[in-house]
This record gives C-alpha cells, structure tokens and sequence, in this order.
C-alpha cells in the first residue's frame, strides 16, 4: 500500500471508525470502499447531489470532499437514518408520497431534507426548493419530493418528544 | 369493475430498499479482483485510424487488457435494443478502424484502478487521418457529402428503403388521398418549418456494466438496461460468443427514458472481461453519458396544413429530416413515429408523410421518452396553432373541433408502422375531450386567452400567455412486442412472480404485483418479485414504447389468471366443492356454496400431500393494438420583452391513461415526464463547436431542470378505461414529455406574437424572435 496512506478517524452513523485513507481520495470512494453505498455516483463534479452525505449535520457532496478533510468529523449516511420496521420520518414521507422512483437521487435527497427540517421543522415549499436545488432528480419532475418533505415535517410535528413513545405510535 | 388492489397507491414494492439505500444499483456489486474498465474516445468528428499501438499501454503494469480494432471480432450490428430483425441499420462495430463523431469509440483497456486505466489510454498511440465531417443534417446529402458508412457491411435486415453512400439511413413516405388536391381546396394554408432539438436523458445514474465469468464459466452481465433480453442477444452477436455462455442481470436501475435501451457498454465491457479473464465494471462518466450515450434524434419537420375557413381540414403534410447522428439507431422508428403518433390526432382525408433519416458526424440518436412524438407535436401542435391564428380562431377551440374521438380510426395506423406496414386500429377509450374541458378550466382558457392576446399591443414591458397542446401516444408495438411471465405459489399462499418486464424506476414491479394480487386474492406484500433475468425469468421485449403496464401486465394477468384456475381445482379436490363460480378471497377460495379453503391448505396439499405439483403457469402476451393515451397540456407564461426571458408560471397536464393501476405511480411518470419536458423546452440544449465537438457537455453547461425551475404543475386525471388493457389500463409513461414544446411556444406567441421554431427557447432566442414580429 501507498506509503502516504493515513489513518483518519471519523465517526459515521454514530460510530466512531479508523479508516485508512489515500491522499487524494474522494469521500465518496472512501465511504462507499467500506460499505455506504447509499452514496452514488452520479456525476463526479458536484452538479447533481447523488453523492450527498451530512458532514457534521450539514449537506456535503461527497464527490468534491477529500476523505482526509474529515478527520474528527461526523458523517452521516442514508444507512444512519432508518432500517426495515423503523423507517425515519423522511423514508415514511418520501414511500408513502411516491417521492422514490428509480430511488437513485434518494439518499441525497432525503439528506439534505434532514438538514434542512433541523434547522427550519416547518419549511415553506419555497425554503424546500432551496434547500434541495442541488440535488437532481431526473424522474418525479420534484412535485412528489416537495409534498414528502412537507408531509415529513407534519409526521415530526405530531410526534411526541420521545423517541420510544414515537416509536411506538408508528 | 370493482377492484380490490388495482387503483390503490400502493406504496412501491421496492420502495422500502429504496428509501433506505440498501437496494443495489450496478454498482453497488462488489466481486473481489474486479478492474476498471475505461475508453478512449476520438477527439476527431470524422477520421481514419491509420494507426493504433497499445503496446506501451499494454506493458504497464496493473494493465490486464487493451482491446483496439484489432482485437475484437468485426460484426456489424446494431446497438438499438429492438426486436429481432432490427429495424435499425446493421452498422456498429465494437471497435472500427474508423471514427465517425467526437466521442466514437477508439480502444478500451481494464486494469487494476482507474489511475492506471487512464493512463493506459494515454499511453496508446494512435494516428488518424481526418475526413471532411458532417455537422449539419441539411448538408449530409448534398453531392459530394464525405460518405460516413463507407464499410462493406453496413446493411439492413428488413426490406426498407437503406442508401449508405449518400448517408441516407432510412426513408419512408406515406400517402393517404391526395394531399396536392387538398391543398388545392384549402382556403388557409399554413407551412413552416420547425426544428426538435437534441437532448440526452441524463438519467442520474450514468451508463455502467459489470461484467464477469460465473464459476461454470459463463459470462454473466449485471448491467443498468431497459432491455436486458435485447441486451443478451446484441451481445452474443457482437462478440460471436453463443447466446447460451450470456447472462444478463438488470438490478435496480437509476433511470433510463429510453437511453438504456441501448446496448453498447455491455459489448464492451463483456470483450474487456473476457481478454482480461477478470470481471470488469465499466462506468460512463457524466460527460461520456451525455456526448457518447445516445440522444433525442434532432428533427427537421415542415408541416404543411390545409383548412376551409370553418377549421376543415383538407390537407396535412409532415416532412421529415432527421439526424441520426454516426449510427442509425433507432433512426427510421423516430422518424416513422413522427407520423404514427401524431398524425392520427387529427383526421384528415388528405395526409402525406416523408421522412428521411440521415447520418451526421455528431452524437448518435436513439431511444428517447416521447420517440418522435415529442419532436412532431412540436410541428403539428404549433402549425395548429398558426393555422387558428389565420382562421381568426381560439386554438382550443380548434382542436376541439378537430381531434380524433373514439370508434373513429386513422388510414395512418394500417400505413405505418416499425419498419413495416402498421395495425389497423379503431380508438377504443379516448376522453381527449374531456381532457382539453378540465385543463382549459385549470388554467382559466376562457378567461385569459383572448385577454392576453389583446394585451399584446399594450404598454409594459411583461406580457403574459397561455398556450396548449393535445398529445396522443401510444400502449406496446402491436404484433411485434412480447412480454411474459411465470407465477408460482408457495404453501404459505404467498407467489413468486417472475417476469422480463424491467423496472427502470417506474415502478412496472409494483403495478404488476398489484396485477396478479388482484386476480389471486391476495394482498401485494404476498407478491415477491423478482424481474429481468435471462436465466431466471421468462422473455420480455423490455421497458420501451410505453408497453410495460398493458403489455406485460396482460401477461401478468392472463398468468394469474391460470394460476387461479389451478388453485380452485386444488381447493375442489380438497373440499368436494363444485368448482364453478369459485373465486379467490383473502387467501382463500370461496365456493358458490360458501365452502372456504385457505391457501395454506392448498399450497401444502399440492407440495406435500397428493397427486403433488406445483401450482405454477408461465403466459405470454402479444398485442394486437395499441391504444392511444391521450392528453391535453396547457402552459402559462411571463415573457420579459427587452429581455427574451421567459418565466413559466403554471403547467396544467389533464391525461387520460386508462384505468390508473396505481394513481400515485401514474401521476409521478406524468409529473415526471412534464417536468423533463419543460427543461427541454427552456433549458436542455446541445452547443456544438464548428468541428463537431459537443460542448454542453456537463450538468453544469446542459441545464436539467431542478426544483427552483418546476412551476405549479397541475395533473388532472380524466378516467377512461380501454377494453384491451388490464383492468382498463393503457400507457402513461411517455405521453406527457410530448407537451411542453409546443404549450410553450404557443404561449410565447399568446404573450407576443412571436413564433417560436426551435428550442429551447432561451433568452437569446426568445428576443430574436420577438424582433421579428
């Protein structure tokens, strides 16, 4: 191996991980070498948002991230929202909207959703188009990801504070 | 008819794996030791290869193969997934020893990582003669034209008009009556010529291919295609390997609209494999998808109209040129579809077609959503347009007047059809008129038109407009499309449906598990399905011409249909029941008696228990028609007359689609495709340099739509249902990315009284036009 492989420690979904990292690699290899293949390709310069990951709770794109910039970062991938039985908030809105078609924009998509319902829980559809122009979708025309992500800050509205009593009620 | 299933948004059956990532796409399939497979693509629009020597690329270390035209066999072939024979020309190689635009293929190496792959293609050393290029389709014929399909086998399978030398790929002319004499009788005619422009599908998953020898040695492809049974065939053809060493695999695919219903990685991808003896994953770029993948054919159509001054129509003339760019995929199918699709709309006694398809030095065309119908609604619904503006008519009120209704038929349907004469077809559903009603009221037509077209002349620098279109399609080629599929049930009454047709993204997994819940009693979670795999699941066309829901849902449902039967003869063996008028009922069958036997029970008598079999049965499905969805599109918008900008306020789409299977899945493909078609109408464009180069060549440069650009869109479902489709259904797919076009134009011209005559209509376009009125 490259002498100038590095360990990197970062936390993804949650879990603190060392990784071994080449100069000059792309987040978007790194992550999807160990196994978060959520993050796709789908330009390689920046234009279509395919490859979002939340950095530290805010939307990166991956494809333009060099891995070793993350040291001491968290990351957060579509495998840290939800899983089968589970589904988070936005995976509901998204399924039950029919905002998933091919399902290839969907991981960046519901992430930058997640950013932005962090910071404003009840957007205005203007705010939603904001927050997700980098992120491309080739075939909902965005009308079906607009309504989920509304229908996703109503679901996290009426959920109660506790995450086991929303649990729960799902 | 009463469903259970069918017309319920079920959630998609996919859609769990979606939401959460973990379904795979091409590449996520990961197979220790597999290379990278890369291209060299040529920086000439027309050139012989003199020379070419991969030897330094081949002494790199970490390089496992170098495939130049040397290297892989010399078959001519067709990389258009189609029906076999192919009405598209046989004039492909895998690799040539010439070029024929700026992104023809030049030589393909695998190696261990995508750094030595690319400086493998540096290292190749290549020596071309440049040729005088053909960059405009209007000079592809002239005398003297350099020949681009100079190659002894370049050939065609059918017996269709083919003339290589004068780069002429097809040509097709259609006469019904007597267009001269009915032009003659014509009050107002109305002729101009009008421009479709190119434009790349940018699905967001990029072209890409895995390909790799199984432990019997055979060659399995996990590939991103609309047609992976097409996609095995190609394959072995091009390569000369037997069909039988070819698996094709189609996991989840991110998107396609006709772009991966070409087969032309997987050849490649395949030879690299199997000189390298590793498997090879071979992915396009963004810039190689959008230049080297394929492209919405661009169309020259002159439209010539002919009407009394009632709106009678005496005449209708379509005059077709169409680039097909350095191959002919797909190109006499567009152009035919151009007549096909949209002619037929508006009955007329006198109608003449001519098409002719030409080959070019600049990117290839292809399959693209729409297939001709979008480039011809384009001609027909803005000379429509025209002709009302001289007749002193309300457009809407035209075509009112003049759309084609149901029970009547077109002479155009038996005339023409895919490289052969058409089907005879009289229009089932059709609620088209229902459709322009609902819409018209949307968007407030009776309130605006006539308002905005008298604000033209007033002060101020903003006008505003509506326009519209009518748009028909159609559901599978009829007589030529065949989709298949087997059900069998397991004891706990659940079924494994496993069928060719492909889900690209459309969810056709999802309606067709609500198909067979439907027929079988169950619920769609009872449905497990598993899709497009030559090895395990019976034939399918593939996911193009609008065929999947009532092609292969037919399949689906006359499948369920004999699996019921079995299982209510299982179930009378059982109970002594008398069989007739049983039907099946969550998961039982239900006797006229009131005799119930559970699923449970009859899975596990027909496995374990007596005169065992598997309740299973495999049908096919051909189709004998194919019926028009039908739609009407209208467009609102704001044009800044010192600046030529145009700002799209609202987009109503009132689609009449049959029975929708699933009304969330269907209002998605028309949200979806209106949104596709907006950004070709406003945003999506080639810009070539003079030597043939595209230059858009980026998601940055070649602007898709996203969320900012989407207006209020307004769907509008206007219920029909079509005798012949599965529970009522006909297609919906590519329909609505027809409309956009002409609705805007149209409202252009409302606003201002410009014309517009090709796309997209940017500000700079926009503004020359408007100086012309």
């Amino acid at each position: 191996m490259n002498k100038a492989v590095k360990h990197l420690t970062v936390t993804i979904n949650q879990q603190a991980q060392r990784l071994q990292v080449a100069p000059g690699e792309k987040l978007i290899d790194t992550l999807r070498r160990h196994g978060y293949k959520s993050v796709k390709f789908g330009c390689g310069e920046g234009t279509c948002g395919s490859c979002t990951v939340l950095v530290d709770g805010r939307p990166h794109l991956a494809c333009l991230t060099f891995t070793r910039q993350m040291e001491g970062r968290q990351i957060t991938t579509l495998e840290g929202l939800g899983r089968f039985g589970e589904l988070h908030p936005l995976q509901q809105a998204f399924l039950q909207e029919g905002a998933v078609q091919c399902g290839y924009c969907t991981p960046g998509m519901i992430l930058s959703s997640h950013a932005l319902l962090a910071r404003d829980p009840d957007p205005s559809e203007e705010a939603i188009r904001r927050a997700l122009d980098g992120n491309k979708c080739r075939c909902t025309g965005y009308a079906a990801i607009i309504r989920a992500v509304r229908r996703a800050a109503r679901i996290q509205a009426d959920a109660t504070p506790s995450p086991r009593a929303r649990r729960a009620k799902r | 008819m009463n469903t259970r299933i069918v017309g319920t948004s079920e959630v998609k059956v996919d859609g769990a794996g979606l939401v959460l990532g973990v379904k795979k796409f091409v590449d996520d399939y990961d197979i220790p030791g597999t290379l990278v497979g890369k291209i060299l693509f040529s920086p000439h629009a027309h050139a012989r290869i003199t020379r070419i020597d991969a030897s330094k690329a081949r002494a790199l270390p970490g390089v496992h193969a170098v495939l130049t035209h040397h290297d892989v066999p010399r078959i001519a072939h067709t990389t258009a997934g189609q029906g076999y024979p192919e009405p598209s020309p046989y004039d492909t190689f895998v690799l040539d020893n010439k070029v024929r635009y700026v992104g023809d293929r030049v030589a393909a190496v695998a190696a261990e990582t995508e750094e030595t792959a690319m400086q493998a293609l540096s290292l190749i050393e290549v020596e071309y003669e440049e040729l005088p290029a053909v960059v405009d389709a209007k000079q592809a014929r002239v005398a003297g034209a350099p020949i681009i399909h100079d190659e002894p086998e370049a050939h065609v399978l059918i017996p269709v008009e083919y003339d290589p030398k004068t780069n002429l790929a097809a040509h097709t002319v259609v006469e019904v009556g007597d267009v001269a004499r009915g032009l003659g009788e014509a009050d107002v005619t109305v002729k101009r010529e009008y421009t479709a422009h190119y434009a790349q599908h940018c699905p967001m998953e990029p072209h890409i291919t895995l390909a790799y020898t199984d432990e019997d040695g055979r060659l399995t492809l996990i590939t991103s295609t609309q047609v992976p049974f097409h996609a095995r065939r190609i394959v072995a053809q091009a390569l000369g390997l037997p069909l039988k060493r070819i698996r094709v695999i189609k996991p989840r695919i991110g998107g396609g609209f006709g772009s991966k219903q070409e087969v032309f990685l997987e050849q490649i991808c395949a030879a690299l494999c199997l000189a390298a003896r590793r498997p090879v994953k071979l992915r396009y770029t963004r810039e190689e998808d959008i230049v080297c993948g394929r492209t919405r054919h661009e169309i020259h159509i002159t439209m010539t109209i002919g009407a009394k001054r009632d709106g009678t129509l005496t005449a209708l003339r379509m005059d077709v040129l169409s680039n097909t760019g350095a191959y002919g995929a797909h190109g006499l199918t567009v152009a035919s579809n151009c007549g096909s699709k949209v002619l037929p709309l508006y009955p007329c006694e006198n109608v003449y077609f001519e098409a002719s398809v030409v080959y070019t030095n600049l990117p290839v065309g292809g399959a693209y959503r729409g297939y001709g119908a979008t480039q011809a609604a384009f001609a027909m619904e803005s000379a429509l347009d025209e002709l009302a503006d001289k007749l002193g008519m309300d457009p809407l009120a035209l075509r009112q007047q003049l759309h084609i209704r149901s029970g009547q038929s077109s002479p155009i349907f038996a005339k023409l059809g895919e490289g052969k004469a058409g089907v005879a077809q009289s229009i089932g559903s059709c609620k088209l008129a229902e459709c322009i009603e609902q819409g018209a009221a949307a968007i407030e037509w009776g309130k605006k038109w006539a308002a905005y077209k008298a604000a033209r002349t007033a002060p101020g620098r903003v006008k505003r407009g509506v326009g519209m279109a009518a748009l028909m399609q159609g559901s599978s080629i009829p007589h030529i499309d065949m989709g298949a599929a087997t059900i069998k049930m397991n004891e706990d009454g659940s079924f494994n449906v496993l069928m060719g047709a492909t889900d690209l993204g459309t969810g056709s997994d999802t309606i067709l598990a609500q198909i067979a819940a439907e027929v079988l009693g169950v619920e769609t979670a009872d449905i497990l399905v598993y899709s497009s795999d030559t090895d395990m699941t019976p034939f399918d066309t593939g996911a193009y011409a609008s065929s999947t829901t009532y092609l292969s849902g037919n399949a689906v449902l006359r499948t369920a249909e004999k699996v019921r039967d079995q299982i209510i003869n299982v179930a009378a063996k059982i109970s002594g029941a008398d069989p007739a008028g049983a039907v099946l009922v969550d998961k039982h069958v239900l006797f006229v008696d009131g005799t119930r036997v559970p699923f449970e029970r009859i899975g596990n008598y027909a496995m374990y228990q007596r005169d065992q079999f598997q309740i299973a049965a495999t049908e096919s499905y051909i189709s004998h028609k194919s019926p028009p969805p039908f739609a009407a599109h209208f467009a609102e918008v704001e044009v800044d007359t010192e600046t030529g900008a145009v700002r799209l306020l609202k987009y109503v789409a009132a689609v009449d689609c049959g029975v929708e299977i699933n009304p969330q899945l269907a209002r998605g493909q028309t949200e979806g495709a209106v949104v596709n078609g907006i950004g070709y109408a406003l945003s999506e464009e080639f810009i070539f340099n003079g030597r043939g180069r595209m230059i858009t060549d980026s998601l940055m440069s070649y602007r898709i739509p996203s969320t900012r650009d989407v207006p209020e869109l307004v769907v509008i479902h206007v219920p029909s249902y079509e005798e012949s489709g599965p529970f009522g259904a006909k297609s919906v797919s590519e329909l609505s990315i027809n409309g956009a076009l002409p609705a805007i134009s149209n409202a252009i011209f409302n606003a201002t009284g410009a014309r517009l005559t090709r796309g997209p209509f940017t500000p700079e376009r926009v503004f020359a036009a408007l100086r012309n009125v």
